[in-house]
């Protein structure tokens, strides 16, 4: 192609090189072949698809089929022990997980809907440490999970806050895991109230922050309820980085949310799935379906949430 | 029309002065706004910070030559070695696997919910889709360890199995994650290709597979690149499923794919819930290798993030 | 207020532009607007689009601050003082300000809360359910929606909404009221009520409105101003420009300038 073809603007090349393109098949061979081959391609991609779907389905039947047997009450009420393997549960972890999230939750709601209302309707978007700001929650968004856990270890567990080896350490970490999802969901569901919502608030004599925390935060709610519901969800299945701030001692009595060791559902399931005997390697399993359960339940809540609450303006 | 308009508006107009009520309440609010959002700010902060601090120290023991050229990783044996190749490229061989596994998949689908599925069955499927990225990764990584790995055993017996731990399935595994990213990213990029180009293809006669390849991922290419990378980045950051299904490896290099391999996050992991000493060396290689595994997936983001820019650029 | 109008009586200027010129960034939006506003009685601002009239309009109550990079320059007086001064607060200029915009925008709330937000913010002393009901009587909205205050606002026809917040506006007892385009998302029924409307609240308010619609100023205006575009095909810029402004029917029957009775005429518009 010429040079002057490359000079101008993008969709004028596609459209071309498109056009081309489409132009000479017509000329070339008959048509048929293109039938055969559309419908090759057609299933090729059901078939991606459906590999998709069905790796899906294997998962929680494999959960199912092998971790069934242990689907009793004891898998909730009874703590963990090496000697009872038959009865064995994740009652301490369900229990340190319910703390954990307690914290992610008490610190995710004022810190990602402060930060999500100040970066949509009281930030001048033109001043350079607003844009670095945005710039930094989208970088923190694909930091692996292990280098929060890093962040806990050296942060959360050792100075400055020298919590120590405790579950309010996995708690704080988590929650900065998971707080640049809910700052962007967040802003996502304040944008989507109509400016004219503020307009209106505005036009009455109304400060900002009147019309903003009066009207455009209540109408957010319920989108923004839904992020912090995600993250949640999100939070639950964590391992990696508890790994790091404690978690992963064998631990056998309740914990303290600010001393003594804890436990987290992943992190036991992880710990049974490594014992040779095969009633821990069922007890991991079970453990599994507990959590995948759980996270149906939550992720259908969010779900039931958005569709009632969802507005068209 | 009668409006009994009972005017509370009377005697002195109010023609006052538009004086200033300071709002220093308000003032203080947006104050602490801004502290919540400048916590982003501050967490990335000490994630360097807590990164680089032992960095001086480990760095004067060990040369970063070494570090970045030596071929043996075994920190705690008797006669430690720190070269940090064989970790990275058992990270590279997982990422690897997963990207050959999570590319088709992930492109194929995102062709078909873009160009081909009807409204209906897109909004069924997506969410469905979804649902594999929801799955925390200790259930996929024993999901691989107890099922996956014999079923593939099963159907490739010729294949030189041997041992626990499987670098390739790890892969496959990470690459399952992945697959819903990658769908989603090509997704948005292609269906945010203008109808118009869409159109002008269709209306000299393409048929819908010769539109959808030639002219709409063409067209959304720097957004689907975008998506492979921000793919990779995620693999890169997986930790569960490789400590569950590719072991801890061995100190030298290994390619093989039916053995077992240590990833930068898998010796993270190990590292830290080990016994070791606080402020020694072998504990500040977790450090090291965290700023090198966090410099690797901020290089990856951002590069996506370009990505995405450059498209954008392009159509609006 | 009720100035009883025995003999000929100059009625009080509200407002007086003066050179007023609006920026948009670099962009010169509308230049040199000379206009005043008298009390108690219904301004209209019409002319072609993109002249300009909804900037001046948002404008008088500082609604333009909210458009990045728009600038005001010149003096808008309100009874003297100068709405852009350094010292004056935009939210006080809002309240006795108000607006009314071209769509409908009822807060997602019930019906009394839409009405009753105004003076619960602004912190006005009394009780509500009065205050409710007189700013819905004002809107000659109270007959229809009294048994359903609780309802939610949405459950209003395009009229009723608009009317709804006109209530609200008035609900804050603001001096002024600022029409975008009132009518121009309504039906021909609901646009007559709420010229009607206006009519009515004349009395108690003075009421600037912008319409697209030349036929509505003769009807309800007492002054009209007509603006229009003067493009400066050479820097490719249209800039908006107040024409000339007088009592409604004289504009229509015999205006000063021949731009403005080619538009009142059809001949261009």
């Amino acid at each position: 192609m010429s040079d002057s073809f490359n000079k101008l603007p993008a969709r004028s090349r596609f459209a071309a090189a498109g056009a081309g393109l489409v132009v000479q098949n017509r000329f070339a061979s008959a048509d048929n072949k293109g039938k055969v081959s559309g419908v090759l391609f057609l299933s090729v991609m059901l078939l991606a698809l459906t590999i998709s779907l069905v790796a899906i389905t294997a998962i929680l039947a494999w959960a199912f089929v092998e971790g069934r047997t242990r689907l009793d009450l004891d898998l909730i009420f009874n703590g963990p022990s090496t000697v009872n393997r038959a009865t064995a549960g994740f009652s301490v972890a369900i229990q340190g997980t319910l703390q954990i999230i307690a914290g992610v939750i008490a610190i995710i709601i004022p810190l990602g809907a402060g930060a999500a209302l100040y970066l949509e309707q009281f930030a001048d978007k033109t001043k350079w440490w607003n844009r670095l700001i945005e710039l930094n929650i989208q970088n923190l968004a694909g930091v692996p999970s292990i280098v929060f856990g890093i962040l806990g270890l050296a942060f959360f567990v050792r100075a400055p806050f020298n919590l120590g080896l405790v579950a309010a350490a996995g708690s704080a970490t988590i929650a900065l895991l998971v707080l640049p999802t809910v700052i962007l969901a967040s802003r996502e569901a304040i944008k989507a109230v109509p400016s004219s919502i503020l307009e209106g608030s505005l036009a009455l004599g109304a400060t900002r922050w009147q019309a903003v925390w009066l009207q455009v935060l209540p109408a957010a709610v319920p989108g923004m309820l839904t992020g912090v519901i995600l993250a949640v969800a999100r939070a639950i299945g964590e391992a990696a980085p508890l790994l790091l701030v404690g978690a992963l001692t064998f631990v056998t009595f309740p914990p303290n949310f600010f001393e003594g060791g804890y436990s987290a559902l992943p992190v036991l399931i992880y710990q049974y799935a490594g014992r040779p005997q095969e009633e821990f390697q069922i007890l991991a399993a079970a453990g599994v379906l507990l959590m995948l359960v759980v996270l149906f339940v939550i992720n259908s809540f969010a779900i039931w949430l958005r569709a009632r609450y969802e507005r068209t303006w | 029309m009668s409006s009994s308009v009972v005017s509370a508006r009377s005697g002195a107009r109010r023609v006052s002065l538009r004086a200033e009520h300071p709002h220093y309440g308000e003032k203080v609010i947006i104050a602490f706004l801004f502290i919540a959002a400048v916590i982003s700010v501050a967490v990335t902060t000490a994630i360097v910070l807590a990164l680089l601090q032992p960095l001086p120290r480990f760095f004067s023991e060990i040369s970063i030559v070494e570090f970045f050229t030596a071929t043996e990783w075994s920190p705690g044996f008797a006669r430690p070695q720190y070269g940090v190749i064989p970790i990275v490229v058992g990270t590279l061989m997982v990422v690897v696997t997963a990207l050959s596994v999570a590319i088709p998949l992930g492109l194929l689908s995102a062709i078909y919910l873009s160009e081909y599925a009807p409204e209906g069955v897109r909004k069924t499927i997506k969410p469905i889709l979804e649902v594999l990225e929801g799955i925390p990764t200790v259930a996929v990584g024993l999901f691989a360890f107890f099922w996956l790995r014999p079923f593939i055993e099963y159907l490739t017996p010729w294949l030189p199995w041997g041992g626990l731990f499987s670098t390739g399935v790890a892969g496959i595994a990470v690459g399952l994650i992945i697959v819903p990213l990658i769908s989603s990213v090509a997704d948005d990029a292609m269906r945010s290709v203008p109808r118009a180009l869409r159109e002008g293809a269709y209306a000299l006669g393409a048929g819908k597979m010769r539109v959808a390849l030639r002219v709409v991922v063409p067209a959304a290419f720097s957004g689907i690149i975008a998506a492979f990378v921000l793919g990779a980045s995620r693999a890169v950051g997986e930790t569960m499923v490789v400590l569950l299904v590719a072991g801890a490896g061995s100190p030298q290099l290994n390619f093989n794919p039916f053995e077992g391999i240590q990833t930068m996050t898998a010796y993270i992991a190990s590292r830290a819930t080990g016994e070791i000493a606080v402020g020694s060396i072998v504990y500040d290689t977790i450090f090291a290798v965290g700023a090198l595994l966090f410099t690797i997936t901020l290089a990856m983001n951002m590069l996506a993030i370009r990505f995405v820019n450059r498209f954008r650029e392009v159509y609006d | 207020m009720n100035v009883p109008i025995g003999e000929e009586t100059v009625p009080n200027e509200v407002f007086t532009l003066k050179d007023v010129s609006v920026y948009y960034g670099a962009n010169l939006a509308v230049q040199n607007v000379n206009l005043p506003v008298y009390e108690n009685e219904i301004t209209a601002l019409i002319g072609p689009s993109g002249c300009g009239k909804s900037t001046i309009l948002r404008s008088l109550n500082r609604m333009n601050d909210l458009i990045p990079g728009a600038k005001v320059t010149g003096e808008v007086l309100y009874h003297g003082q100068d709405v852009y001064g350094s010292d004056v607060d935009p939210v006080q200029v809002r309240k006795t300000i108000g607006m009314v915009f071209q769509k409908p925008n009822p807060f997602p709330k019930s019906i009394f809360e839409n009405i009753a937000f105004g003076p619960k913010t602004l912190g006005v002393k009394g009780n509500m359910d009065d205050i409710v009901e007189q700013a819905l009587r004002g809107a000659a909205l109270w007959d229809e929606v009294k048994d359903r205050l609780k309802d939610n606002a949405f459950g209003m026809s395009g009229g009723q909404q608009q009317r709804l917040c006109i209530a609200r506006a008035i609900a804050v007892q603001p001096e002024v009221i600022l029409m975008d385009e009132p009518c121009s998302a309504l039906d021909p029924v609901s646009t007559f009520k709420i010229e009607d409307l206006m009519n009515e609240l004349k009395k108690d308010y003075t009421i600037v409105i912008v319409t697209h619609n030349m036929q509505q100023a003769a009807r309800v205006a007492d002054r009209t101003a007509f603006f229009t575009v003067a493009s400066d095909d050479a820097a490719g810029s249209r800039i908006g420009v107040l024409v000339e402004h007088d009592k409604t029917d004289k504009i229509f029957s015999s205006p000063a300038n021949q731009k403005t009775l080619d538009y009142v005429t059809g001949r261009f518009g």
